[in-house]
């Protein structure tokens, strides 16, 4: 069939359906085995430099931020980014030059907190290229069809739009309502970061609330990395079997890491360090400040317990949880800011 | 209208903002559903639910459906957007929720518009090297897409009601007439109003160009004239924007946002 509009974007880790499935038969094993590893040995074995990443949650909720803060400690290059609502996950791996590449639906932005001074700076100066542009439901469509292990998805978002022209999709003539509709092509991430609430030792996931894109990234991702607030028993995984959102035959590591989405919200544990954000976009505002921060909290310190201990500890966390439950007031030290 | 409601003219002061969250929230119908982002459209929509639309569905694109949104989120995905609601499913399902046409409204904001409602929030400048990079799409290309009637909030000025934007992000009625289904977009959807800080504007049912419809107090129609790049239709009877009520005031600054995350801080 003849496209009606061919897009300019790059297209960006799609593999032929075969190829994938041929992929996943030598490479992903059925066993039940356990998976349990360090954050730095998830990081070395799974991630190589010039990979294709996605980030689970939404931007800087239920962000595996234990992941991110090792790959820029391991000093991973030439990264591509799944920007799928990237948020404060995206803006840090950029600044740190992780990531030099980005597969766009929403980048350079804090939502709320405005724009993001050091991943926007990148973009502007060229340090990193963004590559395509999609919608965010675009995105997760380009999973769920790499999920059903398909190589397109129609859709009937982008049309008519510049996000379409610099995308990677193809408009054609609907065969059957004969109406113009676009075709968006799968995307398998090399690797795939997911936090979660709880998980066994051989990677059966529980995630508690909105599960965003998960569902889809977890199956289309070829390598998945889960990190998880608590590992639990596989009994309690198999007395509420309608609970797991991810099975354990998609996941390659399975991290321990209490707290590790912070400073980003743990749905029904933690909400924002808003404290530590707004440290963030104000040193992030000059390449200076940019280094004092990964000097501070990344690169000086040697684990993420150590990490827990400098933005605050105990007294912290406490806090955090607090007002999750809605226990004490949000104090967002960048309303002021802020008007529209 | 109840004594409570009536507009307290000199006495009740308020600021723009404010004056614009009322004016999009009068827009939301009672018994219909919402697509909300952060920021003033989850303002404008919980006013609604607080004030003549109690009965309001508001979706978030991250999975949120029907929520009792408690304090204002920071993210359209954080925890404040599944509170209490009736279901906290996934993207997948709420944009093909949008998709089948469940949806009746849509919130957007953007940097620049067109005369027909076309919204950009990608770049400024050529998108190879942009003078300002904004984030992009995000959810908007398939709110203004999907949803049956697109709000959009944003302020008025030359630079950004413009003659051409310099990124289609979002797709309002292209280039008008019915450009939107020959697009393959869905039917009868696309921009429905444009809550600014002068007025409030709506468009043409046939050309699809955009037109002014009130203006607010103490704002005249030269001075939306002035403030637009592009040519607006102006009707001959242009109305003025109802002020806020005291009841809209008291419900947005003691219950909606007491920090002034969004309205300000007082």
């Amino acid at each position: 069939m003849d496209s009606l509009e061919e897009s300019t974007g790059e297209l960006l880790a799609w593999h032929d359906p075969d190829e994938q499935r041929r992929w996943i038969l030598e490479n992903k094993p059925r066993s039940l085995k356990d998976k349990r590893m360090s954050v730095k040995e998830a990081v070395s074995r799974f991630l190589q430099n010039g990979n294709y990443i996605a980030m689970g949650g939404f931007g800087h909720v239920r962000v595996s931020m234990i992941a991110i803060y090792e790959i820029i400690r391991q000093r991973k290059r030439n990264l591509t980014m799944a920007a799928k609502t990237g948020v404060h996950d995206l803006d840090v791996l950029v600044a740190s030059g992780c990531v030099d590449k980005i597969d766009n639906a929403y980048c350079c932005g804090h939502e709320l907190r405005g724009l993001s001074p050091a991943s926007r700076r990148a973009v502007e100066s060229g340090r990193a290229k963004v590559a395509a542009e999609i919608s965010n439901a675009g995105f997760q469509w380009r999973f769920k069809a790499a999920a059903m292990g398909l190589p397109f998805i129609p859709t009937r978002v982008m049309l008519g739009s510049d996000t379409f022209r610099h995308s990677s999709a193809k408009i054609i003539r609907d065969p059957f309502s004969g109406k113009p509709i676009c075709l968006l092509p799968a995307c398998y991430p090399d690797v795939a970061f997911i936090h979660v609430h709880r998980c066994d030792k051989y990677g059966n996931c529980q995630i508690d609330g909105a599960i965003m894109e998960d569902f889809e990234l977890s199956r289309a991702s070829r390598r998945l990395i889960i990190t998880t607030e608590k590992i639990i028993d596989e009994g309690r995984i198999r007395r509420a079997p309608w609970r797991t959102n991810i099975p354990f035959y998609l996941v390659d590591a399975v991290v321990e890491a209490p707290h590790g989405s912070h400073p980003g919200n743990m749905p029904y544990m933690y909400y924002f360090d808003e404290e530590h954000m707004t440290e963030w976009l104000n040193l992030s505002k000059t390449d200076e400040g940019v280094r004092q921060y990964f000097g501070k909290y990344v690169y000086s310190v040697k684990s993420f317990d150590e990490y827990l201990r400098l933005i605050g500890g105990d007294k912290r966390l406490r806090h955090l949880r607090k007002l999750e439950f809605l226990e004490v007031p949000l104090v967002a030290p960048w309303a002021r800011r802020n008007n529209l | 209208m109840g004594k409570e409601e009536q507009p307290l003219k000199k006495k009740l002061r308020y600021s723009t903002i404010e004056l614009m969250a009322c004016a999009a929230s009068r827009i939301l119908e009672d018994e219909k559903s919402v697509f909300v982002g952060t920021g003033l459209p989850i303002v404008a929509a919980v006013l609604a639910q607080k004030t003549h639309a109690p009965n309001l569905l508001i979706v978030f694109e991250s999975g949120g459906i029907g929520p009792h949104v408690p304090t204002l989120p920071i993210s359209v995905g954080d925890s404040r957007t599944f509170h209490r609601a009736v279901m906290a499913s996934s993207m997948d399902y709420v944009m093909s929720t949008a998709q089948l046409g469940f949806v009746d409204y849509g919130f957007l904001g953007a940097a620049q518009i067109d005369m027909f409602g076309n919204l950009n929030t990608t770049v400024i400048g050529s998108h190879e090297r942009p003078t300002v990079r904004l984030p992009g799409s995000g959810g908007a290309n398939d709110c203004g897409s999907l949803c049956w009637r697109t709000i959009i909030i944003m302020q008025q000025s030359r630079h950004r009601f413009v003659q051409k934007v310099d990124f289609l992000t979002t797709p309002g009625h292209l280039s008008g007439g019915d450009a939107r289904d020959r697009a393959g977009l869905p039917s009868d959807t696309g921009p429905y109003r444009v809550v600014t800080q002068l007025g409030v504007m709506g468009f043409d049912e046939r050309t699809k160009r955009m037109r002014l419809i009130s203006v607010h107090p103490d704002v005249t129609v030269e001075d939306v004239r002035e403030n637009t790049g592009f040519e607006l239709v102006i009707p001959e009877n242009v109305a003025t924007t109802r002020p806020p009520t005291k009841k809209e005031l008291i419900v947005l600054r003691a219950e909606i946002d007491p920090a002034g995350i969004v309205l300000g801080t007082r």
